[in-house]
């Protein structure tokens, strides 16, 4: 373990020497996984609001069938995107396989359910508690929504967090549709797989410590940028 | 929030944008993971990139999957070493043609103890047969990969069929190369290679080369163009000029001078 | 139609009442008309059906037979948007106590400058200058119940329900509370306000309704009901009797 240990401060020193192809593979990881991100917030949070408030006939089963999508398997769903985007596949036409859109696209896949499903949740537990009051100050359904939406913002970052977290994480959809093509598709997971394969383990694993680092550090953004908007918001009020 | 959001959205719309408009002309390349693993093609790709303008963008997986994948029509060219799936994809009029690339051969690597006792030999159907008799651990790529398919095919020269001990001595990890390395590694079990991703592994453990040197452990790859009849928006002209720079004598030196611990692993035979 | 003159003043009429679950009556008021000039408040023990006749009132429960008429008309969106309700337990959004007004009268239509004098009115009447900014949220228990009663009578409505809203606030938020009902009322807002504090009944109400097991037992002239009532019921409760 001695050995290994002094390989993998070597491996974290190079990294931080600043090497700027390691740096671009972090900045394509991040792209890629925030905009996601924001694309499954556009998606989920409407959609879990509206199943919150909204009664309509297989609204449950619907519910259960968001849940259940927050545990997709990734190569399945890395699966099911190259098959659509394949030169034979439906969108074949549009040729974005083995291109950063093709990554943004499975993620935004697995990432949706957990930002609709969490939203959900959110929003249903406070529409409880605002319900007969907004009816009361005369507030429809669909109106509510926007309201419920804003009101649970602190709860709805902790949700897209979540969803970031997985989309960063995530390796098995990403290698697949993405290829791991060196400066076009590679990012931080596809590159630890690649490092694993060729048995540089200390290097696969300072990457990891990177992406937890990356994980840790938008966390603490996020947190941060959303405490000070609230205390701005009210400000401003 | 929303208005946020969108502000946001856009603007990492344009960034990814951004990202692809850099568009050069480019080929796609399925290959396999040893070609990638041993860094051959980061340490020859500049070369052609640098005289043709045209990036080489290189989806390394195994020779199975990088075949079905070319089938659908995602890539332009193919770089395998399973000859006679290439001669099959060829006559099933996938590819245009299919070139003798280069080659490099097998090598046989387990635990330094040993327990099968093949040490030094240079027959591969025998260490096989003495493995199986002995019961001991062997770790298969089990993943339609080339060096799975040339695998399968010693064992069945042998006159043996592993798949009848399949989870008990015989582990198939359905992995690349290099995982399956790690596989061998970690379990002490025996495997079978292409030399130049063994030589850049960096997790050998406890595993060493045992058998090498058999004529039978030739591994020949080919390079052939992926058919634009079959597939219209194939690069054919790029993917032409690639399969004639691999080929001709620039690829072909390039590919001799790559060094791995100061040995040539790879050894240009083209036509 | 039958009392067009009568129809013709701010009103509340309810006819035959009644909703009911798992065969039982919850709530079954055969007529009541609210049409004093002062405050109304209904008093009864719990599960009298005080809180289900005032949402029936306000339109948050539909009855399963009768109906409530408020000047002369059914009551429907018009009705209910002159109306405004205060609930036991505040439910103020998560804002600023500024926002939280500035919600209502944004809705209303009005402009911006015209929201923030009337926001900077509000919390005069209220007793919450300075609080603007403030998180609603983190208001005492007592300025929390003076905002949703300043936000409902930001809707300038006609009729303003209260649902016991000092029932868990402190002798001197109570009388804080009281004043500005009062003062409401004597700006020509109805006030339909349910208690079961009969202190409370003698220092505002100008009418009592007496309600029990889903029934109105007795409706009449605060003083009256409150110091001679006429039902068995109305009696016992006043006497600080179990009623059940």
């Amino acid at each position: 373990m001695q050995g290994f240990a002094s390989e993998f401060s070597a491996a974290v020193a190079l990294i931080f020497e600043g090497d700027s192809e390691l740096w671009a593979i972090v900045l394509l990881s991040l792209k890629v996984s925030v905009f996601a991100v924001l694309i499954s917030a556009l998606i989920g949070m409407p959609v879990g609001a509206a199943l919150a408030v909204a009664r309509f006939p297989g609204r449950r089963m619907l519910i259960v069938l968001m849940n259940a999508l927050m545990g997709f398997p990734p190569v399945v769903v890395g699966l099911l995107v190259y098959l659509m985007l394949s030169r034979s596949g439906p969108l074949g036409v549009l040729e974005l396989l083995y291109t950063p859109t093709a990554m943004i696209i499975a993620q935004v896949v697995l990432v949706t359910p957990i930002v609709a499903a969490l939203t959900r949740q959110v929003v249903e537990m406070l529409a409880e508690e605002y319900s007969e009051q907004l009816r009361s100050l005369g507030v429809s359904r669909l109106a509510s929504v926007p309201v419920l939406l804003w009101d649970a913002r602190l709860a709805l970052v902790t949700a897209l967090l979540a969803g970031f977290g997985r989309a960063i994480a995530e390796v098995g959809a990403v290698i697949i549709v993405g290829g791991n093509i060196n400066h076009v598709t590679r990012v931080m997971t596809t590159t630890i797989a690649l490092e694993t394969s060729k048995g540089n383990l200390a290097l696969a694993l300072a990457l990891g410590a990177i992406l937890i680092g990356i994980a840790i550090a938008v966390n603490a953004m996020v947190s941060a940028v959303s405490l000070r908007a609230e205390q701005e918001g009210l400000r401003h009020a | 929030m929303f208005r946020a959001l969108i502000r946001a959205a856009v603007m990492a719309l344009g960034l990814s944008t951004s990202m692809v408009s850099a568009e050069e002309p480019f080929i796609v390349v399925q290959s396999t993971t040893s070609t990638q693993n041993s860094g051959l093609l980061e340490y020859i790709l500049p070369w052609f990139e640098a005289e043709s303008g045209i990036d080489v963008r290189v989806v390394a997986v195994g020779t199975g999957q990088a075949i079905r994948n070319a089938i659908n029509g995602d890539a332009d060219v193919l770089l395998v070493h399973a000859k006679p799936a290439e001669e099959q994809f060829v006559a099933d009029g996938w590819g245009v043609e299919r070139k003798d690339l280069m080659y490099n051969d097998f090598i046989l690597v387990g635990p330094k103890s040993d327990p099968a006792g093949i040490r030094g030999g240079a027959d591969i159907l025998a260490a096989l047969s003495a493995i199986a008799a002995a019961e001991v651990p062997f770790a298969s790529r089990g993943d339609d990969s080339g060096t799975h398919k040339a695998e399968l095919g010693h064992w069945s020269a042998a006159g043996l069929d592993p798949t009848d001990a399949s989870g008990a001595w015989y582990r198939e990890t359905g992995s690349g190369m290099g995982a399956t390395l790690n596989v061998a590694s970690g379990m002490d079990a025996y495997t079978l290679t292409d030399r130049a991703t063994w030589l850049s592994f960096g997790n050998k453990g406890n595993l060493e080369v045992l058998v090498e040197g058999d004529p039978r452990l030739f591994n020949q790859y080919g390079v052939i163009l992926v058919n634009p009849e079959k597939h219209v928006h194939v690069r054919a002209a790029s993917g032409q000029r690639f399969v004639e720079w691999l080929t001709g004598p620039d690829g072909q030196e390039a590919i001799a001078s790559f060094r791995l611990e100061g040995q040539q692993v790879f050894f240009p035979n083209a036509q | 139609m039958r009392d067009l003159l009568g129809d013709m003043v701010s009103c509340l009429k309810v006819e035959d009442l009644q909703i009911r679950s798992k065969g039982k009556a919850l709530l079954d008021v055969r007529s009541l008309v609210l049409d004093g000039p002062g405050p109304t408040l209904i008093l009864g023990p719990n599960g009298a059906g005080k809180s289900l006749l005032l949402r029936c009132l306000h339109g948050l429960i539909s009855p399963d037979r009768g109906q409530v008429i408020q000047d002369g008309k059914l009551l429907g969106a018009e009705q209910k948007a002159r109306q405004a309700m205060v609930f036991q337990q505040p439910v103020l959004l998560r804002r600023s106590v500024a926002s939280n007004l500035d919600f209502v009268l944004k809705r209303q239509g009005l402009g911006r400058p015209a929201r923030r004098a009337r926001i900077a009115e509000l919390l005069t009447e209220g007793g919450l200058d300075g609080k603007a900014r403030q998180p609603a949220r983190s208001l005492s228990g007592g300025e929390a119940q003076r905002l949703a009663i300043l936000r409902a009578l930001a809707l300038e409505p006609e009729t303003l329900f209260l649902d016991e809203p000092t029932s868990a606030l402190d002798p001197g938020a109570t009388q804080v509370i009281e004043r500005m009902v009062l003062r409401a009322s004597s700006r020509g807002v109805r006030i339909v306000m349910v208690t079961h504090d009969i202190g409370q009944a003698r220092r505002l109400a100008s009418d009592v309704v007496m309600m029990q097991g889903g029934h109105v037992v007795e409706h009449g002239a605060a003083k009256q009901v409150l110091d001679a009532p006429e039902s068995d019921a109305s009696h016992r409760y006043l006497a600080g009797g179990l009623v059940t």
